[in-house]
């Protein structure tokens, strides 16, 4: 491998524009990067805040804080901003700074488009986030949103709703066409596709994932829209139509969406375990092709978030065989990252223990997947808090820890500067304990009864949603330390090395730190 | 004998976690029930837990024998090995292998779940936004059954009872050592009815009929109670159920009890009602079917369900009032209550409506003028 960087300065003409018109006008992935993450940071507080709401008044029996109809609004919009807002958001703006520099590219090979869908995002958002102000209230009916309680008996702010998801899932679709193009089009000279880096690979597979569903929840909100609006009925079954049709186009777009959610976080991880064991990754192809079995898979299986809605004997049983098949392909990379690490020489900087925690946490959200797998079980569990601790093991200390992880990874690439290793370890103890405090007791209070999406509970769930609420708390908060260290850095700090870790392998360590402004001018050679 | 063993197991390991003072079983773990069905799910919910236990203790145990065995600061170099074939379908194979053997008893626990032939009672549920309704099929006897939990429990100005939102007007009655099917459907929205004890699980969806069954053996007589499991509005979590299971004989007795009350009221409501009388069973009625919407003292709540203190309706033209009652509103939250209350509480709760909290339309309405208005 060569190092063939372009060593701008910034000599006026080449560097970036002045004050905010840099940022509306700005083309640079890097900078579009930035103001995905920042975004998403912005994003992770807000519903971060709507989450403390919700632990709050379930901190104990009875109605103290809010009123139900607000706090269905809570978990609805909580959802909704965590899943579009937050993960998604951040999952792009990591493939934007880092896809060039790993493959060779100068830039994104769609710049302008590059713009617009990340600056279709801010007024998405603003939309969804202004309903919680109008009179009828923000939607509440859950991110799921089922018909007919988010047809016929939703708020009026649905509309609002509609529009909002339609603007979000014009601009994924804009971002991931634009990742596609530039891994396929923009790779160095001598970068076959066997030699890009694993975090490539699972942002390809989730592109195009993006690509096959988006479009699928777009109908969906559509044919809502008809039935809110113009008097169809796909939805309403006293007009012909079939609520449980809604529940089928919904999860074939959302089973997918599950794994847009994971997938680019096992590519990060698979970035981070070699560097810090010092050791290359172990079955590299099998990585590839464990990812893209997982990514078949979830067009296979949407069904199993449907296992009580009376579907029959042998739909039962097709989506429960094929939903078990997952553990095959999941259970290769976990097998992997820990080959990975056996006989190596092994440090601990913060992206480690947050990839650590992760492959130990993800484990467990995917053990407690394969028992709702289970369909007879899955009859028990269902919309439980065994799901919410489920979902939540592999979203928060799965695709959050994996992006947090990210983050400290690259930051001295970003900045230039070596972030505050000893915040940084403090950051995430205090995430692991807060995570797991949180998120663990939800699945023993689910198992003994306790519903999802209700505002109050019985008696003998007091003692175990008591402490989860303590855990948010401690969980929440301490993401105001990430916010302090990644400020930190950017001000200042002990100077980046151009590799920055000690194990580092890839293009994207060979260029500067702080990355120039235009990076791959001339593309490099992969041999 | 198995499962004894496993779930014995169980509460040692979960036990580690917890202190002894909340280590009620009942609190940390999926219930066991009281049919075979629910018995079965019990155990292959164990046998797959302890399956992944075991999975997690091989793998985290490599893991963290590696993080102390071999890092950097111990002076461990790194091996440059990256590949192994035989590994990778090793640990192909043997996840393949543990998933067919943990299928085949899944299948079989749910084809035994889809077989609801054969059964002796049949008994229709339909969800409503936020109550259950039940018909007994052929038995002429049908009842809504409603939360019985006040909002002073609710909002904690009283002390909250043993059975705090899990407590309902009216149980759902079934007889021991027969086969119940359940016929669940819904008249709004998509809710879930759901019985831990009995393992039974099913949405209800307007449009649809979705069946299920339970056989709840003789010696399990008691209360199994339950609550709604799809988010259904603003009041889901305000919807329980209370299944009581007697003997066959007190099933038939209990029978007989619904039919002759459902005489008794109808003739009751041919009879005479002072004012006072209606306003006392009024407030009654309007606590149990009212107020979770509407307040307890008529304030309404927010801008989705209006005030009835000072309401055009509840103090205006009495026979508009009757109508929304019985006929609800078409497009909003309001159902109607012809079908869900007596005559004799339908007229007691309009004349409370229309004579509380300052409203001053000062007539009554009887059991008579109900009757009349749903003909």
């Amino acid at each position: 491998m060569t190092t063939a960087t372009a060593h701008h300065d910034d000599h006026g003409h080449h560097g970036p524009a002045k004050g905010i018109m840099r940022w509306v006008l700005t083309t640079n992935h890097k900078d579009i990067g930035s103001m995905y993450l920042w975004f998403s940071f912005t994003m992770l507080f807000i519903g971060g805040a709507m989450a403390l709401i919700i632990r709050s008044e379930l901190f104990q029996p009875g109605m103290q804080l809010i009123e139900p109809e607000f706090f269905n609004q809570m978990t609805t919009m909580h959802g909704l901003i965590m899943v579009f807002g937050v993960v998604m958001p951040a999952f792009v703006g990591l493939a934007n700074w880092m896809v060039p520099l790993m493959v060779g590219a100068p830039d994104m090979a769609l710049p302008r488009m590059n713009n617009w869908s990340f600056w279709i995002l801010p007024f998405a958002f603003g939309m969804l986030l202004l309903t919680l102000f109008t009179e009828a209230g923000a939607p509440n009916f859950g991110w799921t949103f089922y018909a007919p309680l988010s047809t016929t008996y939703a708020p009026s702010s649905v509309t609002f709703f509609i529009f909002g998801v339609h603007m979000m899932g014009i601009s994924s679709i804009m971002g991931a066409i634009n990742i596609v193009v530039t891994i396929l089009n923009l790779r160095a000279p001598g970068m076959t596709l066997m030699k890009m880096p694993l975090f490539v690979w699972t942002w390809l597979i989730t592109a195009y994932l993006l690509i096959a569903v988006m479009p699928v929840l777009a109908g969906v909100v559509t044919m809502m829209l008809m039935d809110i609006h113009f008097g169809t009925s796909f939805f309403d079954a006293a007009g012909g139509g079939d609520p449980v049709l809604f529940q089928h186009v919904f999860w074939f777009f959302g089973h997918p969406e599950v794994y847009i959610m994971i997938l680019p976080a096992f590519g990060i991880v698979s970035q981070i375990i070699p560097t810090f064991a010092r050791k290359p990754l172990f079955g590299y192809a099998s990585m590839v092709y464990a990812t893209s079995s997982i990514a078949f898979l979830s067009f296979i299986v949407w069904a199993h978030h449907m296992f009580t809605v009376g579907l029959p004997l042998e739909t039962e049983l097709f989506f429960m065989y094929a939903t078990m098949l997952i553990a095959i392909p999941t259970g290769v990379k976990v097998f992997n990252w820990v080959s990975t690490m056996f006989r190596g020489s092994m440090t601990f900087e913060t992206p480690m223990l947050f990839a650590l925690a992760f492959v130990v946490l993800f484990t467990i959200g995917g053990f407690s997947g394969l028992m709702l797998a289970i369909a007879p079980a899955d009859f028990q569990y269902h919309d439980t808090y065994f799901v919410v601790a489920h979902f939540h093991y592999v979203l928060v200390p799965g695709a959050l820890f994996g992006i947090i992880a990210g983050v400290y990874y690259w930051l001295p690439k970003w900045t230039g500067n070596y972030y505050d290793e000893k915040l940084g370890k403090f950051h995430f103890w205090m995430s692991f304990i807060g995570v797991n405090v949180t998120f663990f007791p939800m699945h023993f209070i689910g198992l003994a009864g306790m519903p999802r999406r209700i505002p109050d509970y019985a008696l003998q769930f007091a003692d175990f949603n008591a402490i989860a609420t303590v855990g948010a708390f401690i969980f929440g908060f301490s993401q105001l330390v990430l916010l302090y260290v990644v400020i930190k850095s950017i001000r200042g700090g002990e100077k980046a090395t151009d590799e920055v870790w000690e194990g580092a392998e890839g293009l994207e360590w060979t260029i500067p730190s702080p990355a120039p402004y235009h990076t791959f001018a001339e593309p490099p050679h992969v041999k | 004998m198995f499962s004894r063993t496993w779930q014995r197991l169980s509460s040692v390991v979960l036990g580690l976690f917890l202190s002894p003072a909340i280590m009620a079983d009942w609190e940390l773990n999926m219930p066991q029930g009281v049919t075979d069905i629910s018995q079965s799910i019990y155990d292959l919910h164990m046998l797959i837990f302890w399956i992944c236990v075991w999975i997690g203790v091989v793998v985290f145990g490599v893991m963290f024998y590696s993080i102390f065995a071999h890092r950097k600061s111990k002076g461990a170099k790194a091996s440059q090995f990256h590949e192994s074939l035989g590994l990778e379908l090793l640990w192909t194979a043997l996840p393949t292998a543990i998933l067919i053997a943990m299928a085949v008893p899944a299948t079989t626990t749910l084809i035994k779940m889809y077989d609801t032939t054969d059964a002796q009672v049949d008994i229709k549920i339909t969800g409503h936004q936020w109550k259950w309704q039940y018909d007994y099929l052929g038995e002429d006897v049908g009842f809504f059954s409603n939360l019985t939990t006040s909002q002073d429990e609710i909002y904690d100005r009283t002390a909250k009872g043993d059975n705090y939102l899990l407590e309902v007007d009216k149980h759902v009655v079934v007889p021991t050592g027969q086969k119940i099917r359940f016929l669940i459907t819904s008249n709004d929205v998509i809710h879930a009815w759901w019985v831990p004890e009995i393992a039974v699980k099913k949405d209800a969806i307007p449009g649809y009929i979705n069946e299920s069954w339970a056989l709840i053996p003789e010696g399990k007589e008691g209360l199994y109670r339950g609550q709604c499991a799809e988010l259904c509005g603003v009041d889901h979590g305000f919807m329980p159920i209370v299944l009581e299971a007697v003997t066959e004989d007190q099933y038939q007795i209990w029978l007989d009890d619904q039919r002759a009350a459902a005489e008794a009221q109808a003739a009751a409501a041919l009879g005479d009602f002072s004012h006072e009388q209606l306003m006392v069973k009024g407030a009654e009625v309007y606590a149990r079917s009212c107020a979770a919407c509407h307040g307890a003292e008529g304030e309404g709540m927010g801008s989705v369900f209006p005030a009835l203190a000072g309401s055009a309706i509840a103090t205006g033209d009495m026979a508009e009032h009757i109508d929304i009652v019985l006929n609800g509103k078409q497009g909003t939250a309001m159902q109607a209550f012809a079908a869900q209350l007596g005559e004799v509480d339908l007229a007691a709760v309009i004349t409370y409506e229309r004579n509380a909290w300052g409203n001053d339309a000062g007539d009554t309405v009887t059991p008579k003028m109900i009757i009349d208005a749903k003909q």
